[in-house]
């Protein structure tokens, strides 16, 4: 438990993707079985534990502590399970130090057997036996997530580097298996045979498309290129066959693997009825309320829910848009023209007669001027009253076979062009990892009326979008121009007469309670830095109140 | 209602500090002040300007390299445990354990002792010289870290993360904030406990307080200068720098730096995140709540006076141990080290 404890200390303060990976390699290489392996099955979100609530910790930490002093800590600490972890206070007849240092496997394997009766007595006794890191992880372990930063796909990720295999090997044979995963361990650490029970709805790594840079038209050839819409939505593959025993089995999972099925049971169970065998699907999710797509800032309410409830499936009612079908009936199509795809893909459709699934059309287009009007208004080039959820083109030619991640020339996206605002620099914070001595976070606002004259409000942060040269030189100006400082946020000067202008380019604009502008901006980047424009002449929040959907 | 306790027939509360009216001497004066008895170096408790200062040796030989030769009118040393009458009172320095030369000031005056105990802490320090406990009638305590939710590890275990850091991550270079008079030498001793056995490349504005420990004869891992440094080799090195300097600007020449910070408040998670640590590593050199709950009931006292930190809770506590207690909210004390937003660059911390 104390090694699992410190791999998630680190990993809560490891901001990096390969930092991550390093932290938790490290660990799978130097611990044995069976901890491991509850280790990844807590990581990859494997064991649930039913009985251990929030309401039972407080209780148990109540018996221990003054009330004046838990209030005190609590409010200097801010987080229930952490203050517990510190105030803990081992009792009485607590271990001595020759007592067996307790296990992650310990902890996983009584509690699956414990009820709701034992859980208090087996709980005091783990606290006590634990430091203070080995207590905030345990607290985290059975009250909820860890909220450390990984995704399943991540430390999988991890464990495939143990054998030197691709993270897809292990994919393939993960949802054969059970913690603690000990043949996984054997095969990948070449002590065993890879596992044989083959995933019947696995994931097939996702095909991407390339940006489109419109000088490259010249040397594209329209007639080689189909056409779809590019629906502001989120990529789902669906993956669906029958088990050993002949038993229906769907998944959905998002571009990068991560199993979603839990979250859209709505559409799971419609398309699982669908009459065929096995089949993946790589389309888009949307809301679709009486048949019309719904806007992006819908269909985020339906996400990051913990809790999947009726209210919810019924007001955001979950569609996948498809647009290419990669296996069916045991046969992989992946190495199939994407012509021949899209032809099987409408048959498959057609018969399966689901209302939650529908083809995304193809864009009828003659040459590139047609195309750049079709995307410069989409209702009325065909995607009619849809053309509100339309963010661009996709372009895929029509011989395109379909390979994993993003290749160079088979498709592009061609996004509709960003909104940009005038904005002027508030507040700086610095970044993580090699950016960690650069102010590399800003917080930008745009003028409003105040109490005293015009003011700024923020409205956004933006930490990209600039080359390292010019993040030097906008370094030097926070340092340089710092008024006062919190922690680690500097504020910088900015009036009329002093502060930096970004021309922030943006995707959308959508209503927000929590931001004090009362808009929030989709993914907003620095298009360029205007060293030269004075502040004052930044742009107004009524400019921005003029693009929020109607309320 | 304090106004007959035992504490204050001894010491009163004045604009420049605390005050013994018997001896006519302040303890840790605030500002300048005609004598001064001083418990430690950091600059919070240490200041320039008095007429004359009593201290332990070490405590002097720090003020003079921090704030210069003449950082008061006269300078008298006094040892561990020796006795010494001023006015009506007697003193003795009784070792602290917080840094080098640290001292708990013992009053005896109007028949009653009272012990000012400066900044303090009980836990293993191959640098300083061990707390001792001194009987008394009214203890006035520090309570930096004075909440139950401060329990500090073993130092050596922290020490151990960060070893076990540079064997994951031997491309990075190890750069670790820490206090540069008292944590930066404890972190240089524990390591050579550890038994590392390379130089440790230390930041400009801590080198003069590594060589006085030297010179006093407390054994480090060897140390160089990090401006010396070629910067792009120091892949799997470790850099010690003061806190401020762990975010700044020289950091960008070294490969991939991982930055750490030994402080007793990277024992709460936000506050480790809210600097960009990527790896806390508690290491205090401050008492923590169980220490300040045992020394206050080792010394026997019956009245607790409580300088500064979180004092709410430590009062309360001796309340309910039957305890008179009271806060002194006294403003200025906890800025140098363990200050919970220490300044970027003050005068000792400016590389000379």
């Amino acid at each position: 438990m104390n090694r699992f404890a410190q791999l998630l200390d680190r990993l809560s303060y490891q901001p990096a993707r390969n930092g991550k990976l390093r932290l938790m390699t490290d660990y799978f290489r130097h611990t044995a079985d069976p901890e491991r392996g509850y280790a990844l099955a807590a990581l990859t979100g494997g064991l649930s534990f039913r009985h251990a609530k929030p309401a039972l910790v407080r209780d148990l930490v109540a018996e221990r502590i003054d009330p004046a002093l838990f209030a005190l800590s609590y409010d200097f600490v801010g987080d229930l399970s952490e203050t517990v972890a510190l105030l803990w206070a081992p009792g009485d007849g607590a271990h001595g130090s020759n007592h067996p240092p307790l296990l992650l496997s310990e902890v996983v394997e009584v509690l699956q057997q414990a009820g709701r009766n034992d859980l208090r007595k087996l709980l005091t006794g783990w606290l006590d036996a634990l430091d203070e890191t080995g207590r905030w992880a345990l607290l985290k372990l059975i009250t909820g997530s860890l909220r450390v930063g990984v995704s399943a796909r991540l430390a999988r990720t991890a464990v495939a580097e143990l054998g030197g295999v691709e993270v897809d090997a292990v994919e393939q044979v993960w949802h054969g298996l059970a913690p603690p995963y000990a043949p996984l361990f054997a095969w990948l650490e070449g002590r065993g045979e890879r596992p044989t029970a083959i995933d019947p709805a696995p994931f097939r790594p996702a095909m991407l498309a390339q940006p489109l840079d419109e000088k490259n038209f010249d040397s594209l050839d329209p007639r080689e290129f189909c056409a779809e819409w590019k629906w502001d939505g989120i990529r789902l593959q669906v993956s669906a066959g029958r088990d050993e025993h002949g038993h229906r089995l769907l998944r959905l999972y998002s571009r990068s693997g991560e199993e979603v099925t839990t979250a859209f049971p709505d559409l799971a169970d419609r398309l699982g009825a669908i009459a065929a065998d096995e089949f993946a699907l790589d389309g888009e999710l949307l809301v679709l309320r009486e048949g019309r797509v719904q806007s992006f800032a819908t269909l985020q309410q339906r996400l990051n829910r913990k809790t999947v409830t009726a209210k919810l499936l019924t007001e955001f009612p979950a569609h996948l848009r498809a647009y290419d079908l990669i296996a069916l009936d045991g046969e992989d199509l992946r190495a199939l023209p994407f012509i021949e795809r899209r032809a099987r893909l409408a048959q498959f459709v057609a018969r399966a007669g689901c209302p939650q699934l529908d083809i995304s059309p193809l864009i009828d287009f003659a040459d590139w001027p047609s195309l750049a009007a079709a995307r410069a208004e989409p209702a009325t080039a065909g995607a009619g009253e849809d053309g509100a959820a339309v963010e661009g083109v996709m372009l895929k030619r029509r011989d395109s076979i379909y390979v994993a991640g993003r290749p160079t020339g088979p498709w592009f996206k061609w996004k509709r062009d960003p909104f940009n605002v005038d904005a002027v620099l508030m507040y700086a914070q610095r970044g993580h990892g090699k950016r960690s001595s650069y102010y590399s976070d800003y917080t930008f606002g745009v003028w409003r009326p105040g109490t005293e004259g015009d003011e700024l409000v923020p409205v956004g942060k933006a930490y990209f979008g600039f080359t390292d040269e010019e993040l030097t030189r906008i370094d030097r100006f926070v340092r340089n121009n710092t008024i006062d400082r919190f922690g680690p946020v500097r504020v910088v000067e900015h009036g009329a007469d002093k502060g930096l202008v970004f021309e922030i380019a943006f995707e959308g604009l959508n209503r927000s309670t929590r931001h004090k502008s009362g808009v929030a901006m989709r993914f907003p980047r620095i298009a360029r830095i205007r060293w030269d424009k004075p502040a004052r002449e930044a742009d107004r929040i009524e400019a921005l109140e003029a693009l929020l959907p109607p309320a | 209602m304090s106004g007959h306790s035992t504490a204050s027939s001894v010491l009163t509360i004045t604009p420049a500090g605390l005050y013994c009216p018997a001896g006519d001497f302040h303890v840790d004066p605030l500002r300048g002040a005609p004598r001064a008895l001083v418990t430690h170096g950091h600059s919070d408790h240490a200041r320039a300007g008095s007429a004359h200062v009593l201290a332990t040796p070490e405590t002097l030989a720090i003020m003079r390299a921090r704030l210069g030769p003449g950082f008061a009118g006269s300078a008298q040393p006094i040892r561990y445990g020796e006795p010494l009458t001023i006015g009506d009172a007697r003193v003795t320095f009784h070792p602290a354990g917080h840094v080098l030369g640290s001292a708990q000031i013992l009053i005896e005056a109007a028949g009653r002792r009272v012990v000012v105990s400066g900044d303090y802490k009980r836990a293993h320090d191959p640098t300083c010289r061990a707390f001792e406990v001194v009987r008394c009638d009214a203890f006035v305590s520090e309570a930096t870290f004075g909440l139950p939710v401060f329990r500090h590890p073993v130092a050596a275990d922290e020490v151990a993360k960060l070893l076990a850091s540079l064997r994951i991550f031997p491309e990075r270079t190890h750069v670790v904030g820490a206090y540069s008079l008292g944590k930066a030498q404890r972190l240089l001793a524990l390591l050579l406990e550890a038994g590392w056995d390379r130089p440790v490349w230390v930041h400009g504005a801590m080198e003069s307080m590594v060589a006085l420990y030297r010179a006093e004869g407390v054994r480090m891992v060897e140390t160089r200068h990090v401006t010396n440094a070629d910067k792009p080799k120091l892949a799997g090195e470790i850099v010690i720098c003061p806190p401020s300097a762990a975010s700044d600007i020289w950091l960008r020449k070294m490969p991939d730096p991982l930055v750490a910070f030994a402080s007793g408040w990277m024992r709460v998670r936000a506050r480790a995140r809210q600097r960009g640590v990527e790896l806390p590593l508690v290491v205090s050199d401050h008492a923590d709540w169980p220490e300040l709950c045992a020394t206050v009931k080792d010394t026997g006292c019956s009245e607790l006076w409580v300088t500064h930190g979180a004092e709410e809770a430590l009062v309360h506590w001796a309340q309910t141990q039957g305890l008179a207690a009271r806060p002194l909210h006294m403003i200025g004390f906890g800025d140098e080290d363990e200050g919970l937003d220490e300044p970027d660059a003050q005068p000792a911390e400016t590389p000379a």
